[in-house]
């Protein structure tokens, strides 16, 4: 979904690039691919157009001014207009694309056939779909991805995806990177953090143009708890030395997981987390937060909002340092005081999203499992909707003690529909 | 990450490579990152001879566009060439043909190359050259996420909407903000925590100052409660400027405007004005700006619930509308044109605000785009709405505001979908007021 959106506003190079043309040693034959072109969706505006004509002429203007002079002139003549190409038609260039928008670029071009909005019409009836400090919880039904996808691609931002692979948990690298490929972020710049203590076995799968995948070596441990624990550190070590540089947004998830639908911008905000699946419809009384005031991850039973779930959570690159940064500090004071939080990093992780609110909340369709496409299923046999109606990711272990030992095998995609 | 560093973040950053000319809004730019580091020494300043060169290679904003055209085609044809010969000398040539010349170009060409693509890769930064959108995708508030303590209140019910008989999520994830949606404990706790400021400006001009006594003294009961708050005045008579008591934290400011003979220009010079200031002072004084009609009253609680990058009021006689009977202005030789099929909502032009740079840069496209109307002789169907709605309709709002923020209780009643009246019209003679 949305692999096939192209750069929309008005520049042609993603076409140019695309045949490999970019760069064309003669301006009169980039006159001509201008002469045929294709109106886009939407003509563009009078003044954009004359932007792009204007400089062609110009370009003209050159190569004849110049093959008049001697050769040393002509000689450069096919250095700047390569340049001149290069530079212009170059796709990535946000600030020549933003300028022939026009100031303050506009979302024009997906405009025309999207709905009114009805002001007094919820999106969804079954859910809530904003918390009380007016974060929105992202359900199917709630936002146009078509609206947030023009409004992405002006911010031409780069997402970073972190995952750790580590020990037998090498396995379910393929399918995720496979399943990531096709669902996560189409379309859009993707960086994949993939952190390992093996990375001869990663796989090298094929990429869509725009993304990237980064090797880390990372350490791994004896317990699988600590294995697990030790992400945040990471990240956040991570965050500081390049993620900074690199990505605008971060995405941590699980490596066990697979993407089975369309994840997308609509998730990325300041901060973000995921509701637990299992603890959607469940009073805090029983959320399984931390209970003892000797942890760090200590939360009493009268608070909490949600449960959130450890596996899929994330942000601006700042946000997420802090997050993991502070996750880190309170897993090393709880180690020295030999204590371990009853769901490691989930608690950690739940204590930092009580007390700094995250700005978007994703519904349990970004993490489903086992026990909720039973539940799925069975509503789905007594003929009542379904409060999850997309499995966007689904959680691949339940739990990963049980499986600890014994992941050697090699994973498939299991279809639960 | 040290506090300052904190402090600047403003969410995702956005994309801006430093043209080489100078603008405004690298002055205000947070992070000064790519002053005189590798964009200022590869792009020169356009004036310089040697920079037109790189002038052609990379495009010039639509001011300077028309200097480099006209200049090219002047020097190509000979008539305003420099150093002027019996045939026209291309720009690139100097007086002199040093040997090193070619080598010169050689090594600017290879520079400039690789240059832009290295800075085409290169991270975008906060405080882009205007010609960033609004602000980042689903970034509700652009500041960083700040620590609360223990509070207690009722568990959020994930299967239970807010409010069941409205929109609360425009399509573009942002809240619309009803009565039931919110906790104004938390978002005080999270505002306070943050120590934010929050201008209002109101403009009273002429006989208009009439309504400054009922609009501050209810404004000091019901907005903002709590937290610091500037009020700006702008006035033509500041002598009739009322001394209402202020709370602590609370200042009024009364700031002197002209007036305008026509109605209709007073309200459109308002844009004007704002944008003006916002770049003079309110970007040092307020960390939010929120910009109203002067003929109202609070009657309700109006809080830190509203602030956000931008925002808007949804017009109480049009919630229910569809968009082809927005008052939309619908000649398309005006600048606020919108085709009949475009539309989310009608929005407001007498509540809106955001974070100083974005009402800057709202009011500054505005006005821009009213000259441009004025210059071509038309005139928008609702002056400053017109383009308010324009304007909000190609940069999302990050928060929309329901009719209980301005509402009319003489014209619209009160229906049950209004849990709460908060902002409400003081009932005047339209003739009276209007009139010099």
């Amino acid at each position: 979904m949305g692999s096939e959106r192209r750069e929309e506003v008005l520049i042609k190079g993603s076409r140019i690039s695309g045949t490999g043309t970019r760069g064309s040693s003669s301006c009169r034959q980039t006159q001509d691919e201008v002469g045929e072109e294709q109106p886009l969706r939407k003509q563009p505006q009078g003044r954009y157009r004359q932007h792009r004509y204007a400089s062609l002429y110009l370009m003209t203007l050159d190569l004849c001014v110049y093959s008049d002079d001697s050769w040393e002139e002509a000689a450069r003549v096919p250095g700047i207009t390569l340049t001149f190409h290069y530079c212009y038609w170059n796709p990535k260039s946000q600030h020549l694309k933003s300028l022939l928008a026009g100031t303050g670029a506009a979302v024009r071009e997906s405009h025309t056939k999207h709905l009114q909005p009805d002001a007094l019409t919820p999106s969804r009836r079954d859910v809530l779909v904003l918390t009380p400090w007016l974060a929105p919880i992202v359900w199917e039904g709630t936002f146009d991805i078509d609206l947030l996808n023009a409004q992405f691609k002006l911010q031409n931002a780069t997402v970073g995806l972190t995952v750790f692979a580590v020990k037998n948990y090498m396995s379910f690298l393929e399918l995720f990177l496979r399943s990531a490929e096709k669902y996560f972020m189409a379309g859009h710049r993707v960086n994949y953090y993939i952190f390992t203590d093996q990375p001869e076995l990663v796989p090298r799968l094929p990429l869509h143009s725009g993304r990237r995948v980064i090797v880390l070596r990372t350490q791994s441990h004896e317990r699988w708890q600590d294995i697990s624990m030790q992400r945040m550190g990471a990240i956040s070590q991570g965050a500081r030395q390049r993620f900074l540089q690199e990505v605008d947004y971060l995405v941590c998830a699980d490596v066990d997981i697979e993407f089975r639908d369309h994840v997308g911008v609509e998730i990325l905000s300041s901060l973000f987390g995921t509701i637990h699946p299992d603890f959607t419809a469940v009073s805090r009384y029983s959320f399984s937060n931390e209970r003892r005031p000797e942890s760090q991850a200590y939360i009493p039973e009268d608070e909490g909002d949600f449960y959130y779930i450890g596996a899929f959570f994330g942000g601006s690159v700042p946000e997420v340092y802090r997050l993991t940064e502070a996750c880190h500090q309170a897993i090393m004071i709880d180690k020295a005081n030999h204590l371990e939080a009853i769901w490691q990093e989930e608690s950690h992780l739940n204590k930092y999203l009580l007390y700094h609110k995250p700005t978007k909340l994703l519904s349990p369709e970004y993490m489903c499992d086992n026990d909720l496409l039973k539940d799925m299923q069975h509503q789905k046999k007594l003929g009542l909707s379904n409060i999850v109606r997309r499995i966007r990711i689904f959680a691949l272990l339940k739990n990963k003690e049980v499986k600890s030992g014994n992941a050697s095998q090699k994973v498939q995609s299991t279809d639960g529909q | 990450m040290d506090g300052r560093g904190e402090r600047e973040w403003r969410g995702p950053r956005s994309w801006a490579v430093v043209p080489f000319a100078e603008s405004d809004r690298l002055n205000s730019c947070s992070s000064r990152r790519l002053r005189g580091g590798l964009a200022r020494t590869v792009l020169p300043r356009f004036e310089h001879q040697q920079s037109r060169v790189l002038g052609t290679l990379l495009v010039p904003r639509k001011a300077e566009r028309r200097t480099l055209w006209t200049h090219r085609l002047g020097t190509t044809l000979g008539k305003t060439s420099p150093s002027a010969g019996t045939r026209p000398k291309p720009v690139l040539s100097t007086g002199n043909r040093c040997p090193l010349q070619p080598l010169l170009l050689g090594l600017l060409f290879v520079l400039v190359f690789f240059g832009y693509g290295f800075l085409s890769s290169r991270r975008p930064m906060p405080g882009g050259v205007g010609v960033r959108p609004s602000v980042a995708v689903g970034d509700p508030d652009g500041r960083p996420v700040v620590a609360l303590s223990r509070m207690l209140y009722p568990q959020p019910k994930a299967l239970t909407p807010s409010r069941s008989d409205v929109l609360v999520l425009t399509p573009w994830l942002a809240p619309i903000v009803w009565e039931g949606t919110f906790s104004p404990e938390i978002l005080d706790e999270q505002f306070r925590l943050q120590n934010v400021t929050v201008g209002l400006t109101v403009f009273a001009v002429k006989k208009y100052v009439a309504f400054l006594q009922l609009f501050l003294e209810t404004a000091e009961q019901h907005f903002m409660v709590g937290h610091r708050v500037t009020y700006y005045v702008f006035t033509d008579r500041p002598a009739d400027v009322p001394r209402v008591p202020l709370r602590e934290g609370r200042r009024l400011a009364v700031l002197a405007v002209r007036s305008h003979a026509r109605w209709q220009d007073v309200s459109m010079h308002r844009m004007e004005t704002i944008s003006r200031f916002s770049e003079q002072r309110f970007r040092h004084e307020v960390d939010y700006l929120v910009c109203v009609d002067v003929d109202m009253k609070f009657r309700d609680h109006v809080g830190v619930e509203i602030l956000s990058p931008l925002f808007g009021t949804l017009h109480p006689g049009f919630y229910r509308a569809d968009r082809q009977a927005f008052t939309y202005e619908r000649r398309p030789q005006s600048q606020a044109y919108i085709p009949p099929d475009e539309g989310d909502f009608y929005y407001l032009g007498g509540f809106f605000g955001g974070s100083v740079a974005e009402v800057q840069r709202l009011t500054s496209a505005c006005h821009q785009a009213m000259v441009l109307d004025k210059a071509n002789g038309i005139e928008a169907v609702w002056h400053d709405e017109s383009h308010l709605n324009k304007y909000l309709l190609y940069h999302k709002p990050t928060k929309v505001l329901s009719p209980e923020y301005l509402w009319d209780q003489q014209l619209l009643g009160w229906p049950s979908v209004m849990k709460k009246l908060r902002f409400v019209a003081v009932p005047k003679n339209h003739k009276e007021m209007r009139s010099p």
